[in-house]
């Protein structure tokens, strides 16, 4: 059999953005010996793309603000489809994860009073994205990264500081490499159900060489599946392979119909298409206009938030001095609603010459303080598309930005329910942000559920009595996995497939028919079309050898890539409603009884099969939070709670949470 | 408006390489790196590069673009002659891997010999008070996206391997500015003098502020004036007269 390198660790957290080096840090904090093993290099993940900041009900900004507010807003940018449990602790822990960056070294921006400022957002009631300029991403990574050195720092100095290889004794960092298989024990028969998680197989890109590293609980971190689209916001890293290798271990993704388009990504040129641009230049005062130069987003305030949004130009104007007594503007809607609208706009006629719409802050904002708070749009669309967003309007158009299906967890542990010893958190885990993701909600939920997910993999690995034994067979099995596209023989007489033109196809397919406007016909196209590719990937053949090849890369990424769109478009064309990031022409409204269900795909062996499930009832003091009347527009008349319960009640686990000051 | 374009690609590993030359069609608004993924797509499957955001802002796609450090992904096909070979080579300080792809683990094992943040005693999370004007010189160096392209342009350690081990290269002095800046770390409580530490440690003498590493940083990162020069005041500072120094300092001070 090919060589393998063997490492051993206690908890093993694949991915290294937001969620995956906070879990690392907190299991490390927790004494136990830390593996994280990243696609890129350290500091490079997806995480420092997010540009507008981190939702914390902090109140800095505005003393109304409380973690009720918080929720309130994120189950009604969801449309109520979002596990709750998740949603109320990560609306009570956001603010202490922020507080708690500081105290790392993380220097946002201030307020007059010396705290953390708070920028308006969409679906926000309040300011509420703590934020450094439009780079809070980067802010976070880097934060993390530096305290993940800071406890290496320790560990080299406890051992005396002579032998450098004692820096990584406790939290260790293998850098450009990538897992394929998670490893599980044997049952009998040794099939992939049952058993409980015993390591990972992967390789390094750099040398091709395959690893494994045995342990008790691994956390997956690995963001989300935006690759598998054409016009995306994400990186090369973003192939779904958390996900991918979820189902393959044996464990359920649910709400995988749900992928946020978000409304503003740059347009042209070609080369950039899909670039996000911050949704901080509306928060900050950008207006969209089509090309009649009109506020085309008051003619598409829907039903539900009827009310909640200001009705005319003057009024949206005042908003953003005086946001006591006026109504924010329609341009800060939520995400889908937005982007949406655009899509109308530019089918009717009125989209910019290009195919997007104006999004203009040049005229709203003085040049200087523009280039204060959003240096790097400013940057970007100078060096990228050559246009001063000072002087004129930028152009913009949806983008495939996030997806808020996932992995199925336990809220409280992170833990997948099926497979002992899986936890995942980040984009990767499903459920927090129902249908549709609030803007800010991501990196706070990266910090929530990260050290939730460190905490309790720690814990898991902690209390076991013995160290599951890895299955060599499942590592032969993934090791030939591995080398197959370099093998020619493999695939007899029929052609061989070039990954690169897989990948495209596949990326247009998503696009085209699984995309932000969805209809049953074009799905069931795109499923006909996923089994070609499937087949077709089974022929992919590679040139070169292992060491830093590209091409493999692509080949092996291409399996996570087509699981995962095809749970999307399975789950699509079941689901026969409009809900967020799921929209139907040939079934436009929302459907209060498809707001009780919650699709799951698992892995058959050799397909996805998506089952419809119940939802748990929310609870009744959370309900209470909001109206009646409100209430029943998405919840139908027998889940309408009964009479007004009491005010809300504690119900923490209080060992996991730290001091509650945010609460 | 296409046309096209000759690139030249240094190909190779550790052991050595050449230089290969590829025909390849440009189109409007592309960058050097949509170029590299057609080569990938077309003609080179296994050329070696690294990227992640198309966005300049990981800081992954650092190569050298005619002898230039740059971002690929930030370089536009339109500010380079369409009648001259593209030359690609990768990172000059750093050792080859294979083909664009460098061993940076340099910079990794200097980020780690610098002492992270110290947080001050007595108080919690949530009770930090900083003023915006305070954490903005420490804000411009926290932008750096770690293209490492300062770190390879440095002629302190360009083409002297031997001062590796005594330089941390303008990033990672800039790291320790950094530090020095913020207005609530406890460095000195703590015992530890980071102005001298840069000096004594970081090799903060052999940057002799020729200002290359602010030339090419994609982040337009004022790393010369701002970062390194008041750091080497702070030490001058710390050897002769605090007065002496505060009035240079004031005189010194750039207005941008
Ligand atoms: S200014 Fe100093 S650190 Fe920067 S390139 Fe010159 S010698 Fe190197
Ligand atoms: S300081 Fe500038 S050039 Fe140096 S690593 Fe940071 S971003 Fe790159
Ligand atoms: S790919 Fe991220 S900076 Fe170029």
């Amino acid at each position: 059999m090919t060589e393998v390198e063997r490492y051993s660790y206690d908890v093993v957290v694949v991915g290294a953005g937001g969620a995956g080096l906070r879990a690392a840090i907190e299991a490390r904090e927790q004494g136990l010996r830390v593996a994280v093993i990243c696609k890129s290099l350290f500091g490079k993940a997806h995480t420092v793309m997010a540009e507008g900041g981190i939702a914390a009900a902090m109140a800095n900004a505005n003393s109304n603000d409380n973690w009720q507010v918080h929720f309130r807003d994120t189950m009604r940018g969801g449309k109520f489809l979002n596990n709750w449990r998740m949603a109320e602790l990560h609306a009570k822990e956001a603010p202490d994860r922020v507080w708690e960056l500081e105290t790392w070294g993380a220097l946002f921006d201030r307020t007059k009073d010396g705290r953390i400022a708070q920028r308006n957002f969409g679906g926000h009631e309040y300011p509420r994205l703590a934020h450094v300029g439009d780079r809070t991403g980067l802010e976070l990574i880097r934060t993390l990264q530096q305290k993940v050195v800071s406890l290496q720092q320790q560990d080299f100095a406890e051992s005396g500081r002579q032998d450098q290889a004692r820096y990584e004794a406790r939290l260790r960092v293998f850098q450009e490499c990538t897992v394929t298989r998670i490893l599980k024990t044997r049952t009998s028969g040794g099939s992939t159900t049952g058993g409980r998680v015993a390591g990972v197989f992967g390789y390094a890109r750099e040398s091709g060489r395959f690893f494994t590293v045995q342990a008790p609980a691994v956390v997956l971190a690995t963001g989300g599946i935006g690759k598998s689209f054409k016009v995306t916001s994400n990186s090369w890293e973003y192939t779904g392979d958390g996900h991918a290798l979820a189902l393959l271990a044996g464990a359920s993704l649910l709400h995988m119909e749900f992928v946020q388009f978000h409304p503003t990504g740059m347009v042209w040129p070609p080369s950039v298409k899909g670039i996000l641009v911050t949704e901080s230049v509306r928060g900050d005062g950008g207006v969209l206009r089509n090309s009649d130069g009109r506020r085309f987003m008051f003619d598409y305030v829907p039903e539900v938030f009827k009310g909640q949004y200001a009705e005319t130009e003057e009024e949206a104007d005042r908003w953003y001095a005086d946001q006591e007594h006026n109504r924010r503007p329609p341009d800060l809607l939520p995400r889908d609603e937005v982007a949406r609208a655009i899509n109308s706009e530019v089918k009717a006629g009125r989209g910019t010459p290009h195919g997007g719409v104006y999004l203009d802050v040049s005229s709203r904002l003085p040049a200087e303080e523009i280039i204060r708070r959003l240096p790097s749009m400013h940057h970007q669309f100078k060096e990228l598309a050559d246009v001063d967003i000072t002087r004129e309007p930028m152009e913009v158009g949806p983008t495939c930005h996030y997806v808020m299906g996932g992995v199925e967890v336990d809220p409280d542990s992170a833990a997948t329910p099926g497979v002992p010893g899986l936890f995942a958190a980040g984009e990767v885990a499903g459920g927090m942000h129902g249908s549709n993701r609030l803007g800010g909600n991501s990196l706070s939920d990266l910090l929530v559920f990260g050290r939730r997910a460190g905490l309790h993999a720690a814990r898991y690995a902690a209390e076991l009595t013995d160290r599951p034994v890895i299955d060599e067979a499942q590592v032969a099995a993934a090791a030939r996995e591995a080398v197959d596209p370099f093998d020619e023989t493999r695939i007899g007489d029929g052609p061989a497939e070039n990954p690169y033109g897989l990948h495209q196809e596949l990326q247009q397919t998503m696009n085209d028919l699984v995309g932000i406007i969805r209809r049953a016909g074009e799905m069931e196209q795109a499923l006909d079309r996923l089994a070609v590719f499937r087949a077709r990937a089974a022929r992919a053949v590679v040139e070169g050898h292992r060491q830093f090849n590209p091409g493999w890369h692509l080949a092996l990424d291409l399996r996570n890539m087509l699981l995962v769109s095809e749970c999307v478009a399975r789950a699509a064309l079941l689901r026969r409603e409009s809900r967020g990031g799921h929209t139907r022409e040939d079934c436009p409204g929302m459907d209060r009884n498809w707001r009780r269900a919650d699709l799951v795909c698992t892995y058959t062996g050799d397909g996805i099969d998506v089952t419809r499930k119940e939802n748990g009832r929310i609870r009744a003091d959370l309900l209470a939070l909001f109206g009646r009347e409100e209430l029943a527009r998405y919840l139908t008349p027998e889940e309408l709670p009964l009479a007004t319960p009491g005010p809300p009640q504690q119900t923490d686990d209080a060992s996991d949470s730290q001091s509650g000051a945010g609460q | 408006m296409t046309y096209q374009a000759e690139f030249r690609v240094w190909r190779g590993d550790s052991t050595g390489g050449s230089f290969e030359s590829y025909r390849v069609e440009v189109h409007e608004g592309e960058v050097v790196l949509d170029l590299v993924h057609r080569l990938q797509a077309t003609q080179a499957p296994d050329l070696a590069v690294r990227w992640n955001c198309k966005a300049g802002k990981c800081g992954s796609c650092s190569a050298e673009i005619n002898g230039r450090p740059r971002l690929l992904c930030m370089t536009r096909m339109s500010t380079l002659s369409p009648d001259e070979p593209v030359v690609i080579t990768p990172l000059r300080a750093f050792p080859v891997l294979r083909d664009l792809v460098t061993d940076v683990s340099f910079n990794y094992a200097k980020a780690r010999e610098i002492p992270g943040f110290i947080p001050p005693a007595g108080l919690g999370p949530g009770e930090y008070r900083m003023q915006q004007e305070d954490v903005e010189r420490s804000q411009e160096f926290r932008k750096c996206i770690e293209c490492f392209l300062c770190q390879d342009t440095c002629h302190v350690v360009r083409d002297h391997e031997e001062n590796k081990s005594v330089f941390a290269g303008p990033r990672f002095l800039m790291r320790v500015a950094e530090l020095d800046m913020h207005p609530l770390d406890a460095a000195a409580e703590a015992g530890l003098d980071r102005r001298a530490t840069a000096q004594d440690v970081h090799g903060l003498g052999y940057c002799n502020i020729t200002k290359c590493c602010t030339e090419v940083c994609p982040e337009q990162i004022r790393i010369t004036d701002n970062a390194l020069i008041p750091l080497k005041e702070r030490v001058a500072d710390l050897k002769y007269h605090p007065l002496v120094w505060l009035g240079s300092r004031i005189g010194l001070r750039r207005k941008d």
